[in-house]
């Protein structure tokens, strides 16, 4: 299987960045979540083994790193898609309707808050405010700012971007 | 960037740099403000605006007044006179003067600027300023 | 020697770069430079300018001219028009909503006429990633001030400024720094809250962004003031901007020398490391928060002991929110006098809100504290959207309360906030009008606390859950009476027996609303109705005789419930409709009424 084996390189690959990350850091202690931040931005999500690997080299428990990764919303332990969506629920946005957009989104791609379409391309999440509350409600394609958004039509319109 | 390592070269550097906020800090109270300003388009370049613009600039600077923005406009229409200034008093209507020198520019500070009289050269004005 | 002789000013808020604000820095730089203009027009990026409902923002000095919605395709005319030929572009001004009149001058705009601004005095005026431009506004002229007095005159400065805590607690700063001071340590800790968790508060945010410097000059004079050398910024990841300007201003500051050892040549030692939260609501509350920075999760543990005196790996930890430290260094620069001179007589100088939701002018602000809702609803923010009515503003985010009609002259501070039921908080100002249901605001942010609660402690685990289901249970119309009495009983409970602040206040938006929007909950229970018409179980999408029958509801509805034939009217199933509204938002000719 040279797909998997191509796979393995890249994910070695990661392996080595983040273990080279732990062993530059000048104090360990304390040092879980900054390792942890640096370990989903390579991997772009925190599976088992990841934190498994992080727990051995802190010299922390595997227990203590699965709980700090399920505290923190930030940490995510599925894989995001490949246009993860964000709906912004902050205050303004909700006030101007940013539930209904949600509901939108979710009934479109026919998946809930917090999963990934069975091909990868869309992930839903809510978030709290992105801070572009003039522009309430707010809708982020990852990094792309989508402002005013207020119809289910404009809602289609988005995703239809995407759908290749 | 040698470190500051005292407070009086903070504060040095706080005057050296003090320009760079300067024409924002002015900016804020305008109406308060001597407006000069020179004619930057084309034909006023050409004509040598732009070292006029700099004189001033540098006199100002020399003579330590305060209390006066310099700023650029667009052409005021009076090519045939460039390069023009005009000169705006707190509370007064603008004053343009045209053919402008550096020797024009002196009189003009020294004269107009600081006791408010009006010195040769001026055009009747006819134009609209930005702010009108 | 810069000879600038017109500065354009682009706003670069996270909000304003939504809109394409660097793409305008660029098209104008592009277009300075093909009129050959790059020596005397200056164009530069700022932090917020505030006035977010307009973005982007373009500002052009010295001649003050406001130029809101520029998009980077208008940077051609703006500098063909303005910087050369002195024109304005009238059709990008601004055109005040009530006497439709053409503002061209910031001055005289009514968003700005009433506001006052300590806190954010850099934001939207000098570039943050150029310390010189901080230093040229006096910039840590405080810190070298304060190093020349002793560590107690530091504290009692401050003490006498009255400045309370701007996070939420309105807790006197001066004091805690006193607390921090007095308790010996072979190492102290400042730490800079900036975990902004409030949804729908932006202003820490807009603060980092816009003048990270005076975080950096206020954290070191408070090291300087308890005798910590060390200081950390526990700031949310979700916040790259305001990171990265951040970084650059401690590594600027420490080239400097203003950060570092022996700063200013008097032999204080401090600096400022960068911590980032991971999203957790409750990692606002200080002890959590020092347990977030430790690498673990970010549960509260009781106080006392205090952080003063055990905080940060067990170190006496002075914890301050990020607007607290901005208004430090001008306590300074002009007197704790001069800072107490401005305000109410228990809240001194200015409180920076994030006004959002129903309101024309949406934005942050700076108002001196005792300004009236009235002021900053109908003044600043140019009254409510659309012309609706007015109906409440949320204060204090999910741990404050509504203010109502009734409410509008109050003068806002800390304690006038509290005796209405609500709270000052972070400074998140959520305007609400007729259309919006009070129950369903309630709920809004019970599923937050819900959602955010650590766990730690079972009257906010399983108190914020009971509370969600009842407050669920009204807004599908299945509530009773009993309901509100449990409601009620629990809240006080949770109130009395959590163990943090986050629980202490998660009933907060359910007793206020309940208070003053009871019949709003009666009308939920007893007549199956909402008011509002935005519990969309209790509503219902009925077609009208106006429908001509276009067909277009019944092909935009994704469940297909509307049917009917083409030129006849058509009709919804009640049964199968889900409530999107989608249908509504289609139909051209009103015919879609929810009721």
């Amino acid at each position: 299987m040279s797909c998997e084996s191509c796979n393995n390189e890249l994910a070695n690959d990661l392996y080595a960045q983040l273990e080279k990350f732990i062993d530059e850091l000048p104090e360990k202690r304390g040092a879980l979540i900054s390792v942890l931040h640096k370990a989903q931005s390579l991997f772009g999500y925190l599976p088992k083994e990841v934190q498994i690997f992080v727990g051995r080299k802190l010299n922390v428990p595997v227990s203590q790193v699965y709980g700090v990764v399920s505290f923190y919303s930030f940490f995510t332990m599925i894989p995001k898609g490949k246009h993860p969506i964000a709906v912004c629920m902050g205050t303004a946005c909700y006030v101007r309707g940013a539930d209904k957009i949600l509901d939108v989104f979710k009934r479109e791609l026919g998946i809930e808050v917090g999963q990934t379409t069975e091909d990868g391309k869309f992930s839903i999440d809510a978030l709290r405010c992105v801070g572009a509350c003039g522009l309430a409600p707010v809708v982020l394609v990852g990094e792309k700012v989508y402002g005013r958004i207020s119809t289910a039509e404009e809602v289609k319109k988005i995703i239809s971007e995407y759908q290749e | 960037m040698p470190k500051i390592m005292s407070l009086d070269e903070l504060k040095s550097l706080r005057d050296n740099v003090k320009n760079k906020v300067d024409l924002r800090e002015k900016g804020e109270n305008v109406d308060e403000m001597v407006v000069i300003r020179v004619a930057m388009a084309t034909c006023g370049i050409a004509s040598g605006a732009r070292d006029i613009m700099n004189y001033f600039a540098d006199l100002i600077r020399e003579e330590n007044v305060n209390n006066i923005v310099i700023t650029q406009s667009g052409c005021m229409g009076y090519c045939y006179a460039e390069p023009t200034v005009e000169v705006t008093l707190p509370g007064e209507e603008p004053v343009v003067y045209g053919h402008v020198t550096k020797e024009k520019a002196k009189e003009i500070l020294d004269k107009h600027i600081k006791s408010g009289e009006m010195v040769d050269g001026i055009i009747p004005v006819a134009h609209k300023s930005i702010d009108e | 020697m810069s000879k600038y002789t017109m500065h354009i000013l682009v706003c670069g808020g996270t909000g304003c770069i939504s809109a394409q604000s660097n793409e305008i820095v660029e098209q104008l730089m592009f277009h300075i430079n093909e009129a050959n203009m790059s020596e005397e027009v200056q164009v530069l990026k700022t932090g917020c300018f505030g006035f977010c409902e307009k973005g982007p923002v373009v500002k052009i000095l010295p001649d003050n001219t406001f130029y809101v919605q520029v998009t980077p395709e208008d940077a051609e005319e703006l500098v063909k028009e303005h910087i050369v030929k002195g024109r304005k572009v009238e059709r990008l001004l601004y055109v005040d909503p009530t006497t439709e009149e053409v503002v061209s001058d910031s001055k005289h705009m009514d968003f700005y006429k009433k506001q006052m601004r300590v806190a954010l005095r850099n934001c939207g005026f000098i570039d943050p990633d150029n310390i010189e431009e901080y230093i040229a506004r006096d910039g840590y002229a405080a810190l070298g001030m304060a190093l020349g007095m002793t560590q107690q005159e530091v504290i009692d400065e401050v003490k006498k400024s009255g400045l309370r805590g701007r996070g939420g607690g309105g807790f006197p700063t001066g004091l805690k720094w006193e607390f921090a001071y007095k308790n010996k340590a072979d190492q102290k800790y400042v730490v800079c809250n900036a975990d902004e968790g409030d949804p729908g508060a932006f202003m820490d945010r807009s603060i980092l962004e816009g003048d990270p410097h005076s975080v950096v000059e206020a954290m070191a004079i408070c090291g300087y003031a308890i005798g910590a050398t060390k200081g950390l910024v526990y700031i949310r990841a979700e916040y790259p901007l305001a990171i990265k300007r951040l970084e650059k201003a401690i590594n600027d500051a420490r080239e400097y020398g203003l950060l570092g050892k022996d700063i200013l040549g008097s032999g204080l030692e401090f600096d400022i490391e960068i911590k980032f939260g991971a999203g957790a609501f409750v990692c606002g509350e200080e002890t959590a928060l020092i347990h977030s920075m430790e690498g673990m999760r970010g549960e509260p543990t009781t106080k006392p002991p205090f952080p003063a005196e055990s905080g940060y790996w067990e170190k006496p930890t002075n914890v301050n929110n990020v607007e607290t430290f901005a208004n430090i260094p001008v306590i300074f620069l002009k007197g704790a006098d001069w800072f107490a001179s401005i305000g109410t007589e228990k809240s001194k100088g200015t409180k920076v809100f994030a006004l959002a939701g129903k309101i024309n002018n949406v934005g942050l602000i700076e108002v001196p504290m005792g300004i009236t809702l009235r002021e900053v609803i109908y003044d600043i923010g140019g009254g409510i959207k659309d012309g609706k009515k007015f109906k409440a503003v949320q204060t204090g985010g999910p741990s404050g309360g509504c203010l109502t009609e009734k409410d509008l002259d109050t003068p806002i501070d800390f304690d006038n906030l509290l005796a209405k039921g609500s709270m000052m908080g972070s400074g998140g100002m959520i305007v609400m009008d007729e259309d919006n249901c009070m129950p369903a605001v309630a709920k809004f942010y019970l599923e937050f606390t819900e959602e955010e609660s650590c766990g730690k402690c079972t009257p906010c685990r399983v108190g914020t859950k009971r509370l969600l289901e009842l407050l669920e249970k009204i807004t599908h119309g299945k509530g009773t009476m009993e309901d509100v009495d449990v409601l009620r009983e629990l809240s006080q409970v949770i109130k009395d027996t959590a163990l943090c602040g986050l629980g202490q206040t998660a009933p907060n938006p359910i007793l206020s609303t309940l208070d003053v929007f009871y019949d709003e909950y009666i009308a939920h229970i007893k007549d199956k109705k909402c008011p509002a018409g935005e519990c969309s179980a209790l509503l219902q999408y009925i077609i009208n005789d106006k429908c001509i029958g276009c067909t277009a509801c019944a092909r935009v509805c994704p469940v297909n419930c509307i049917t009917g034939t083409v030129k006849q009217m058509h009709v919804v199933d009640q049964e199968k409709c889900i409530k999107c509204g989608a249908c509504m938002d289609k139909c051209k000719f009103k015919a879609i009424i929810k009721q």
